[in-house]
């Protein structure tokens, strides 16, 4: 982790929400972009060692994304980002949820809803995503799902990092 | 890893613990130092018997532990049922912590384009 840059997870169990705030070296328009464009998306969002793999996005309002995060070995776990309102480049609220290949949603997975914030802070820009969670089960049953989908890989040194992405 | 279900009981236990704020500022200060119940409830604005009651929930959960010390009691942190909260949270948040590194590098990588 940088030091520098600010980081905070918060859960609220009476709220059933997770407050997820980063501070990122970049423009508000920058990271705007990496949120909001599925080829940029792609590069980012599954923890390694998995990839992400986008099968189709609109992003507008009541658009969706339907993404794949996959394993080394080929495992995909597919989601489904619903977009409900959309306010450049300031946020963006949206219902996830679980689905297959076809994007066929997973009802008996929880669903939660996302408010995505973007601001300034001096030249970098902060990202606080709420999700909230219908109800505290719904809560754990994601954090145990994502246990399960090897989530907890280790991080990796940045230099590591840094390395395979500028190939 | 511990069995899934150890694992969701005790969270839930512990997890009403430190829903309330006070109760955070309370392990808080403890972190720092073991107190006495009249030394804690000097940092609130609340009763001394609302931190009695704090502590009472906290001691519940094994969060904290009361000592004797000549006459006076004081209160100690449970380091390792803390850890205990932290390993399970550290999952979800070790995700939000990858991924966001790895927005680190594109958004250089990024930048570096741009220039």
């Amino acid at each position: 982790m940088k030091p520098d840059l600010q980081f905070d997870f918060i859960a609220d169990k009476q709220k059933n929400t997770l407050t997820i705030v980063r501070e990122f070296k970049a423009s508000r328009q920058l990271v705007w972009d990496c949120y909001t464009k599925s080829e940029l998306l792609d590069q980012w969002f599954a923890p390694k060692p998995l990839t992400t793999k986008t099968k189709s996005m609109q992003f507008k309002n009541g658009g969706h994304w339907h993404y794949a995060m996959v394993e080394p070995n080929g495992t995909e776990y597919w989601g489904y980002t619903e977009y409900l309102s959309i306010h450049p480049i300031n946020y963006y609220t949206a219902l996830d949820a679980f689905c297959d290949e076809k994007g066929e949603i997973n009802k008996n997975l929880p669903r939660a809803k996302w408010l995505v914030s973007f601001n300034d802070k001096g030249e970098n820009a902060v990202v606080e995503s709420v999700v909230t969670y219908n109800s505290l089960n719904d809560l754990e049953t994601v954090v145990n799902m994502g246990m399960q989908q090897g989530m907890s890989a280790t991080l990796e040194k940045l230099d590591e990092l840094l390395l395979i992405l500028n190939k | 890893m511990q069995p899934i279900s150890c694992v969701l009981k005790m969270r839930r236990d512990v997890f009403q613990a430190i829903a309330d704020p006070t109760r955070r500022a309370i392990i808080t200060l403890l972190a720092l130092q073991a107190m006495t119940p009249n030394a804690l409830a000097e940092h609130f604005d609340t009763t001394r018997q609302a931190v009695s009651k704090h502590l009472k929930i906290l001691s519940e959960c094994e969060l904290v532990k009361q000592k004797q010390e000549g006459r006076e009691i004081l209160y100690t942190l449970q380091l390792k049922k803390m850890k205990e909260i932290d390993k399970w949270l550290e999952q979800f948040r070790k995700l939000w912590e990858t991924r966001y590194n790895q927005l680190d590098d594109l958004l250089s990588t990024l930048k570096n384009k741009k220039k």
